[in-house]
Parts: C-alpha cells; structure tokens; sequence
C-alpha cells in the first residue's frame, strides 16, 4: 500500500468508483493546476471492494455539477489547518449548464455555436438528461 | 394574452390559450372579410431553410388574407446563410425589419435557439427536424373540433412512422392534456414512438401495435403518417418500411360510421385515393384548416384581432 501524507489544507475527494478517479481528474481540469494533487487508484475498499481517491492541496473551488455527472456517490471532505471542516456528499443536479453536450447528431447544437447548453434531470436511476433544444436524452459520459 | 408570445412547442400555450386561438379561427371562418385588413402594415418573415410547399403555403396565404406582406427565402443558398452567417445574426437582422416571423429548418431545436435571439419578434416553429411542428397541431386540434365535435373523449389511433413524425409528437402531447384521450400507436418496432414522448403519458392511457387491421375498429380518430425518407440514412430500411401500412376500403369497411381519418399531407401511398371520397376522410378539409388557423395564431401574436371589434 502506496502512502499519501496527510493533507494540511484543500479537498478529499473519496469513494470515487473505481475507474472513475481518471474521469474527475480531467473533469476538474487538475492537470492544469499549480497545487500539489494526488490520485490513487483502486485503493481496497470494506464498503466499495475497491476505490479510487483525490487529493488536491489547493483553495480552489469544486465545480460540483461535473462531479455528481460523473459520480454521485463521491464524498467530499474538506481539509483545513490539518482538520476535516466539512463532508458533503453528491447527489445528481437537477439542471446542467454549459458541461455536457447532446448526442443528438440531428441536434442543432452540434451545427451552430452554442453556450451553455442546458440539461435537465429525466432519469436519476440512468443518469439521463434532456436537451433544452432538441428534447433528446443523453448521459454525461456517453455524451462526451 | 398571445401578443409577442412565441410558438416553438404547443406545449409553450396553456389548453384555454390553445382555445382561445380555435374561437378565433372559428371567427375568422365565419366572417373571414372582418379580418382582411388586421395585419395591415405588419410584415411576416417567412424563413424556410428546407423546401417546405403546403405549411409555407399556408402562413404566407394566411398573412395575406390578413393584410399583411411578407419577406423571406425558401432556398437558405440564396441568402446570407450561404456565406456562413450563424443563426443568431440571421435573426437579428430580420428581427430589425419584421412584426413576426416563420422558421422551418432541418435540425431539431432551431426554433428554440432562434427565439433567444429574437427579442421582440414573435417565433414560430413551422417544423425543426423531426422534433416539434406546433402548428400543424393546432390544426389538427381544429379540425378534431370541427369535425369530432371537440377534443375530449376520444379513441385516437395514431399510425405509420411514429419515431420520427414531428407532426405525430407534437398531437400526442397536446391531446395528452385534454380529458380521457386514449392513445393506439400502430407502427412497425422499427418506427415506434419514442421515448421522450412516451414519457408524457400515463402507461395506462395507450397501447402500442403494429396491426393495423385489429384495432381500426376501436378508433374515434385515424391519424395517418407518412413515411418519410429524408429521415432514413439507409435507403433500404426505407423502402422495406414505406409501405407497411395502406388504408383502403376494406379496412375502412371496419371503422366505425363516425370515426375521421387525418393525415398532415403529403401522403405517398399510406392511404389509397379510394379512400378520399369516403366522407370519413378529412384530410384535405384538414390542410384548409391550417390556413385559418394559421390566420388566427399570427393575429394573436400581433396583437390585432381586436381591431374590428
């Protein structure tokens, strides 16, 4: 077992499904950022068998509609002079804006420039939004 | 109050607003000379990025008949779409000359993105793709008044391709909310109705088949579909399924004496011509329809039907 020191101050980011620590990794863009940033992969889990898990030594803020699109059943903790502050837990947003795009190849999003195409919550059991547009549906990873 | 409003689904206009524009148009039916001048001086933007004859036909009949004129192209080569102009400037520029204006286009959603570029000019969908053509619903809804008396209590088969029938979704939800519709959808599982549409419905309020034959029976209403080839990617899949459903008189032998068959036109071959002299075909007293009801829409949006009152 690979050990991560203790986070001083940022964001846990824990029970990410495994396989999907990738996924938020890019969502979050955390490539891009100065801060120092973990990701460990399938980490053994009681409750999941096997985990992924993020950790980010930064101030920056989450954008939590990218995460509960791609894992609705993360935690996140957030870490303060050494102290866990605050823990929330994900749950699907009812309206996405801007982040997913539609698989409609009908859609008229997919032929004019568009921002912040917004998505409304259908099916919380398949993940499935609708097109603002074209009324279509489409889940976030299938979408992109 | 319909002044400014746009139309982009019927879902946009509440049933008392859907009403409210029916008594108009039964109005303009009956005195139609009261209405002839309404719009003059009002100039209507017909705007049809696909060929389109009879719903083109009929607004721009409609915004004559009313007094008004109209600007617009037919064939999107020969204005500045050509040269790559996005949707949004496209309209904000008409939006400098015209009172309202008409879009039809190929991909689903136009309607709606080209609303939020038109601030004080009213939208109307005349069709996107195969997703909404609110309009054509309105005339139907009239012509189910005219001839069925009105909209609540009836069997309403609807048949042919369900997927990808613009005309057929846009019925479905708005009769959806009138009282006790029940629902038959007749289609090969190749064309059955959507997801997205189906989600409207309660499950108990429809049933789906692909016989035609063994439910004609039950109908109050038959609302024929074309099958249409410029959805098909595949041309064989096309015309294995373009001819799946023919209504003839044999099977009209087992409808019931009251029950009326609709169809958006054009037809191909899903009915046969024996049909039209069946006084139960009402289908091309349907296309008139649309042009009064298409009347009465524009003068609501305009804000004019008052002016002879």
């Amino acid at each position: 077992m690979i050990n991560v020191s203790k986070l001083k101050k940022g964001i846990i980011i824990d029970h990410i499904e495994s396989g999907h620590g990738f996924e938020i990794f890019k969502a979050l863009h955390l490539n891009d950022i100065d801060d120092v940033v973990v990701l460990l992969k399938k980490i053994p889990s009681k409750k999941m068998g096997q985990k992924d898990l993020i950790k980010i030594e930064t101030d920056m803020e989450i954008n939590m509609n990218v995460l509960g699109l791609i894992d609705p059943n993360v935690t996140i903790n957030f870490v303060k002079d050494g102290e866990m502050v605050k823990k929330i837990k994900l749950s699907l947003p009812k309206v996405v804006k801007g982040i997913m795009t539609c698989k409609n190849p009908r859609c008229i999003t997919q032929y004019e420039e568009i921002k912040d195409i917004k998505f409304y919550l259908v099916n919380e059991e398949t993940r499935q939004y609708r097109c603002e547009y074209c009324d279509a549906y489409t889940t976030f990873i299938e979408a992109d | 109050m319909l002044k400014g409003r746009h139309l982009i689904e019927p879902g946009d206009f509440e049933i008392d607003e859907i009403e409210s524009i029916m008594q108009l148009a039964d109005k303009i039916i009956a005195n139609p000379e009261d209405y002839s001048m309404v719009c003059k001086g009002k100039l209507l933007a017909s705007l049809f990025y696909e060929p389109s004859t009879r719903t083109r036909f009929s607004f721009e009949a409609a915004m004559l008949r009313l007094g008004g004129q109209l600007i617009g192209f037919d064939d999107p080569n020969t204005s500045s779409v050509s040269k790559g102009e996005s949707l949004g400037d496209t309209i904000k520029t008409i939006g400098c000359y015209a009172d309202i204006a008409v879009i039809r286009h190929p991909r689903e959603g136009t309607a709606k993105l080209v609303s939020q570029y038109a601030d004080e000019m009213p939208i109307i969908n005349a069709g996107d793709g195969g997703h909404e053509h609110p309009t054509q619903t309105l005339t139907d809804i009239l012509t189910i008044r005219n001839y069925k008396g009105g909209c609540n209590n009836h069997v309403v088969g609807v048949c042919g391709d369900l997927l990808f029938g613009r005309t057929i979704h846009s019925l479905v939800k708005t009769l959806n909310r009138y009282e006790n519709i029940r629902f038959v959808f007749i289609s090969p599982k190749e064309l059955k109705m959507p997801e997205h549409i189906l989600t409207y419905l309660s499950p108990d309020c429809y049933t789906e088949t692909n016989n035609l034959d063994e439910v004609i029976g039950d109908l109050d209403i038959l609302y024929m579909s074309r099958v249409q080839r410029e959805r098909f990617v595949n041309e064989e899949e096309y015309l294995r399924l373009k001819n799946y459903y023919i209504l003839d008189k044999k099977k009209m032998k087992k409808a019931k004496q009251d029950m009326i068959v609709m169809h958006p036109l054009p037809r191909v071959n899903e009915i046969a011509q024996e049909v039209d002299d069946d006084s139960r075909a009402v289908y091309f007293k349907q296309a008139k329809m649309g042009m009064y009801v298409r009347m009465a829409l524009i003068a609501k949006l305009l804000g004019v039907e008052d002016k002879n009152d």
